[in-house]
């Protein structure tokens, strides 16, 4: 008599697929994205606003499910992404493609549809640079990944300033300055607490590459160009003294840490880094606030 | 495939179909909305 055992492997269950779509750097795009479209101080329908940032969220989901596909290997290696699905065994790699492909393509056809051209084209172009400039072409090479790849992060506010005008001008693109100019900061902070990881994972991240030292002056260069830029909008009569003064105070904390962090030796704690990080989310969170607000006061 | 197995399994294609179908229900409301909005703009 034959016997036979079927194993079949649970599939993934619908928590992995919002996993897949890294929900809490989605936070900080549509609040960007919302911010760019505000700011723009143009009426828009409140449904066809809702579906513009919709599109911006699962374009940005799907480039991190796309990001998540491609770097299961060496999410393996990093205690910090171990438990993502696909690295974990949870999903299968292939349905991580298919989800990715799937809502990128949808978020830029629902764009097309509620906005215009120019945002559709934006936010293709976007999901493109993550996946293949930074993903496949800078991650694994060179350890200005997060320099150069930190523009695909930049892209909401200018996308939400275009679905809202049809025109890029120069307020959105400081707004893509300044979260290009933060983004090594916030990154190399984090890379310092978790350098064994990326070490581990073979990531050429900067002070893997690079050396702690001279990671903690790169902070410090890129708080001081990210600091200028941060003010321009005021300096220049795009907003008023709202955005001014917080711009101003908060880019002072910001220097004045990261001063601290290139100050600073190796520990084990690495307190002052840790600060850092949590502090440059919580920068730019109060600083596109301030900026969305301002513009909205001065109708 | 154990009968535990077998539970298992189904409860989460359940779970996933559940899922999909509030996926799908938003969507058609979204497009109901979208079009409802732009009727309103283009009038």
């Amino acid at each position: 008599m034959q016997t036979s055992v079927t194993t079949l492997k649970l599939p993934a269950d619908w928590r992995d697929f919002v996993a897949l779509m890294k929900p809490r750097v989605l936070t900080l795009v549509v609040f960007s994205g919302a911010c760019g479209l505000i700011a723009s101080n143009t009426a828009m329908h409140p449904v066809l606003a809702f579906a513009a940032i919709l599109a911006i969220t699962l374009g940005a989901g799907g480039a991190a499910a796309l990001n998540q596909w491609y770097e299961a290997d060496i999410d393996a290696k990093m205690a910090r992404t171990a438990q993502r699905p696909v690295p974990s065994g949870r999903m299968e790699p292939q349905a991580a493609l298919y989800f990715g492909v799937a809502i990128s393509v949808f978020s830029v056809i629902l764009m097309e549809l509620v906005t215009n051209r120019l945002a559709a084209a934006l936010l293709a172009g976007s999901i493109l640079y993550y996946v293949i400039v930074y993903t496949v072409i800078l991650k694994r090479r060179t350890p200005q990944n997060i320099v150069i790849g930190g523009a695909a992060g930049a892209f909401p506010p200018v996308i939400g300033w275009a679905a809202a005008t049809g025109e890029v001008t120069l307020l959105p693109f400081l707004m893509f300055a300044l979260i290009f100019l933060w983004t090594p900061p916030h990154s190399w902070a984090l890379a310092l607490f978790g350098k064994t990881d990326y070490a581990a994972a073979g990531v050429p991240m900067m002070p893997v590459v690079a050396g702690e030292a001279a990671t903690r002056s790169q902070i410090l260069l890129y708080t001081l160009a990210m600091a200028m830029v941060a003010v321009l909008p005021w300096a220049l009569g795009l907003t008023g003294a709202l955005y001014g003064w917080t711009a101003t105070i908060l880019s002072a904390a910001f220097i004045a840490l990261s001063a601290q962090v290139a100050r600073r030796t190796s520990d084990a704690a690495m307190r002052e880094e840790k600060q850092l990080f949590i502090f440059s989310m919580a920068y730019l969170f109060v600083l596109f606030g301030a900026l969305a607000l301002d513009r909205v006061m001065s109708i | 495939m154990t009968e535990i197995d077998e539970v298992a399994y189904r409860a989460r294609q359940k779970s996933r179909a559940k899922a999909l179908a509030i996926v799908l229900g938003a969507m058609v409301l979204l497009f109901y909305a979208i079009s409802i909005a732009k009727l309103v703009i283009n009038r």
